[in-house]
């Protein structure tokens, strides 16, 4: 491959952007949400035809028409969300839309060998070809979709945020695999949020942003601070407002609290004017014990104390009570995507938004209004559907949901997971600003837990942090007593 | 090493014939209860299981479109008008009247007693497919979900049928081979080598080709992918719009020939009006049957099952002289249980 060059115009997704790649190289594609990677891509892998500009493959023109055509090609993508047929074999989901036939009968024996040729290639020798996609971990799963790429001889492979969903065992072999597949000659674009993951495999990196790719380097070259400038336009050494909290009456106070498996006997006290952080590896049951909390899962032994009332609750009593959470999986618990952002800010507290205990729509659009200025969130109207904002928008509604409601206890569940540090820095901002609270407005402290597996941002903006390792929690000490190293330890319970 | 592969794979086996199995079990459950108690035996007489078969014949040959279609995710309301107009359309050529030797109009059935009902068909078989092809094509281009377009066609199919036949029934002027499709076999000593009606026969040739098409061709699987993740099978190049529009031209062109065995089964009469309902009970076959809304799973040999499991509460609440409005009511509740039993099974395997 003598390198790609495209420029795309009259989109507002791209306006202009160069791009080129050398044989058997990672080149990290990084960007804020928004910034069109993900467009970009899709351009390069036949799903969306460009408007203007030209891609050249090995010296030649390329224009594929349809994925399959680029598939043809040897340019192949996986995407962010994981992108298997999961009632399907492995083979099936292997060799999809290429299925080995003759006059339209599936040849099985030739799809199982060429199957497991590409299994091996990608380091699944023991999976089975006919076993169906579903019943394979995760990790296993993104595997076959690479799989997937390799047994069309690909030439170039595009990884589309291909960690999100992985363990950090997974993403370890991932790395392996990529670095192996480049080392055999082929070209490969990962696109990342995470500075740390594009230091870790890339050789080279380039920058889009707004549509445009702004720069780029060798990724040993450049410092962090580089790149990010370059993402968001602008310097972001503040990423992490420094506040003095003042910590007042106790909030929250939970005692030898358990779940059905996890949490495990966990007792904590969450104070109003403080941020409190709860580090540990995926698994380890923080999800499961904010949850329990909410009264989303059952709470087996223990209490939880609110105010005075320790008793029963439902996420219905939770928010009456002034708790309000921000669950980790925006898209499928967080938000109703179809909805606009009005009804989704108003949707837990829908009281006085017209007479009668109706609710009109004119009205939840200025009871949002405020919020979406504060926050800010980035949108024509408080009436635009969700699903039609960036991630880092679609999260800053769900935080706006709880300033509406007003409540006093805020339960954040990995709130900045995969959106983009612009839209970081200024939850970051909000979470700070509540803690602080406003005596001149006359709004008290707020009561913060934040649950993050990323652990700068737990150091940047919390007070005291605690790990969970294995459903149980270590004492919360003041973030000036940790540091990442030992929070890993922690986390990994080496303690 | 070897130990692990073979259990692997016996074990998805297994599962696969579990899921069959259990349904044949259920079958076999209500077909009992209701041998036990209809008086007499009068249930499991050879003439009485005939009928059960003739009669789950036109739901169980529609539903076999319907798998392929709810496979992918999609839903076809518009069958039962379909049979209706392939019931008709039938009728109609079988009524057409040309000029005769002596300048005189004759029947055509009169002149070609056995070709002129083959075309008959022919004819009930195009316009079935197209109808079909038509819906797919609304689907796809106008991207409009199939539930609306079939909720559209269901009405603009039956006006058709009605138009045709002007709003009345249509008798045609003599017996032919087509009306006798569905004939009792075992009655007539004459016929009762044929071990069952030769529309029996149609089907049971259908169910070997269309298991055949969703197992073994390229098609077939793509048919799965397309239900099972419609996004992937578009990404890695799986002709999705036209796996959609072939799907819904089946079901038309099983239709017909379930309008055929129709036909006959109605005593030969070119009725606008029936088959009305008949989507619910096929679709009631086919998610009895294991195939679920959301895409991906079914098969015919569930499906066949759900059609006889239909058919045999419908005939059986008949003959255990159940009002029309218990047996309504029992079948209704034995869908949602049969689904519901489904989902808690799923979700035990999970």
């Amino acid at each position: 491959m003598r390198g790609i060059a495209k420029r795309f115009g009259a989109t507002i997704a791209l306006k202009s952007v160069d791009l080129s790649v050398e044989p058997g190289e990672i080149m990290a594609l990084v960007g804020e949400n928004g910034a069109g990677k993900s467009t970009l891509m899709k351009v390069l892998s036949g799903a969306h035809a460009p408007d203007d500009g030209t891609m050249y493959l090995d010296g030649q023109s390329y224009r594929p028409n349809d994925p399959l055509q680029a598939r043809e090609s040897g340019v192949a993508m996986i995407y962010q969300e994981l992108s298997l047929a999961p009632h399907l074999s492995v083979m099936e989901n292997v060799l999809l839309g290429i299925e080995k036939s003759r006059y339209g009968l599936v040849q099985w024996e030739a799809m199982r060998d060429e199957t497991r040729k590409a299994l091996a290639a990608v380091g699944l020798e023991t999976v089975e070809p006919e076993i169906p996609v579903n019943r394979l971990s995760l990790g296993q799963q993104q595997l076959v979709e690479i799989a997937r790429a390799v047994a069309l001889e690909c030439r170039v492979l595009v990884l589309d945020e291909p960690t999100s969903s992985l363990s950090a065992k997974d993403i370890e072999k991932l790395f392996q695999l990529v670095h192996t597949l480049s080392d055999r000659g082929i070209t490969v674009i990962y696109i990342s949020h995470f500075l740390e993951e594009v230091r870790a495999i890339s050789h080279r990196y380039t920058v889009l942003r707004d549509g445009e790719s702004v720069g780029g380097g060798t990724t040993a070259e450049s410092s962090d601070d580089n790149i990010i400038s370059l993402m968001v336009g602008r310097n972001v050494d503040n990423l992490y407002p420094r506040n003095k909290h003042t910590p007042c009456e106790v909030a929250l106070s939970v005692e030898r609290l358990s779940g059905l498996e996890r949490p495990q006997k966990v007792s904590l006290e969450l104070r109003r004017g403080e941020v409190l952080g709860i580090a540990g590896l995926v698994g380890a049951g923080r999800t499961e014990f904010l949850e329990t909390l909410f009264g989303l899962a059952p709470l087996i032994e223990g209490k939880v104390t609110i105010g005075s009332y320790a008793g029963f609750a439902d996420p219905a009593l939770r928010w009456s009570q002034g708790v309000g959470m921000v669950s980790e999986d925006r898209k499928s618990q967080g938000l109703a995507l179809g909805l606009s952002i009005a009804d989704n800010i108003t949707l837990p507290s829908l009281e006085g938004l017209g007479p009668r205990r109706l609710v009109l729509p004119s009205r939840q659009a200025t009871a949002s209004d405020p919020w979406i200025r504060t926050v800010p969130i980035k949108c024509q109207s408080a009436q635009q559907q969700v699903s039609d904002l960036s991630g880092g928008n679609q999260q800053k509604v769900a935080i706006a949901r709880l300033l509406h409601a007003d409540v006093d206890i805020l339960l954040l569940d990995e709130p900045t997971r995969g959106i983009d540090v612009g839209s970081k820095a200024e939850i970051y901002k909000v979470i700070d600003s509540l803690a602080r609270g406003d005596p001149e407005e006359n709004r008290p402290p707020k009561a913060i837990l934040v649950v993050s597996s990323y652990l700068p941002e737990l150091l940047g903006t919390c007070d005291r942090i605690a790990v969970m390792s294995r459903g149980r929690l270590s004492q919360a000490r003041p973030v000036s007593e940790w540091d990442e190293h030992q929070l890993m330890t922690a986390a990994i319970g080496q303690e | 090493m070897k130990m692990q592969k073979y259990s692997l794979s016996s074990l998805f086996r297994s599962s696969a014939w579990l899921n069959i199995g259990a349904r044949f079990l259920a079958l076999i459950v209500v077909f009992l209860f209701f041998a036990l108690f209809v008086e007499d035996g009068k249930f499991y007489t050879l003439r009485n299981l005939e009928n059960i078969v003739r009669q789950s014949s036109v739901y169980a040959t529609a539903a076999l479109g319907m798998t392929f279609v709810i496979i992918t995710a999609g839903i076809d309301l518009s069958v039962g008008s379909i049979i209706a107009l392939a019931v008709v359309v039938v009728a109609w050529t079988l009524n057409i009247q040309i000029q005769g030797p002596d300048n005189e109009l004759v029947y055509l059935v009169h002149q070609y007693p056995f070709t002129s009902p083959l075309l008959a068909c022919l004819l009930a078989i195009v316009a079935s497919t197209l109808v079909g092809l038509l819906n797919g094509t609304l689907i796809t281009r106008l991207k409009i979900v199939p539930f609306i377009v079939t909720l559209g066609s269901m009405g603009i199919i039956r006006g058709l049928a009605k138009g045709i036949a002007g709003e009345r029934d249509i008798y045609p002027p003599e017996e032919t081979w087509i009306g006798g499709l569905m004939d009792p076999t075992l009655a007539n000593p004459n016929k009762s080598w044929m071990l069952f009606p030769p529309g029996v026969w149609i089907l049971i040739l259908c169910i070997a080709v269309a298991s055949f098409i969703l197992r073994y061709t390229r098609f077939g699987r793509h048919v799965y992918a397309v239900g099972s993740n419609e996004e992937t099978a578009r990404l890695c190049g799986v002709p999705v719009g036209r796996t959609k529009m072939i799907v819904y031209g089946l079901t038309g062109f099983f239709c017909a020939l379930a309008g055929f065995m129709q036909f006959s089964y109605i005593g030969g009469v070119g009725q606008p009006t029936t088959g009305v309902m008949y989507e619910l009970f096929v679709i009631a076959a086919v998610i009895i049957g294991g195939a679920s809304f959301s895409g991906g799973e079914g098969s015919i040999l569930g499906t066949i099952v759900g059609a006889l499991i239909i058919t045999i509460l419908y005939m059986g609440g008949q003959q255990m002289g159940w009002p029309k409005w218990v047996q309504e009511m029992v079948i209704g509740a034995i869908i949602i249980l049969a689904v519901a039993v489904d989902r808690y099974r799923h979700r035990k395997m999970a």
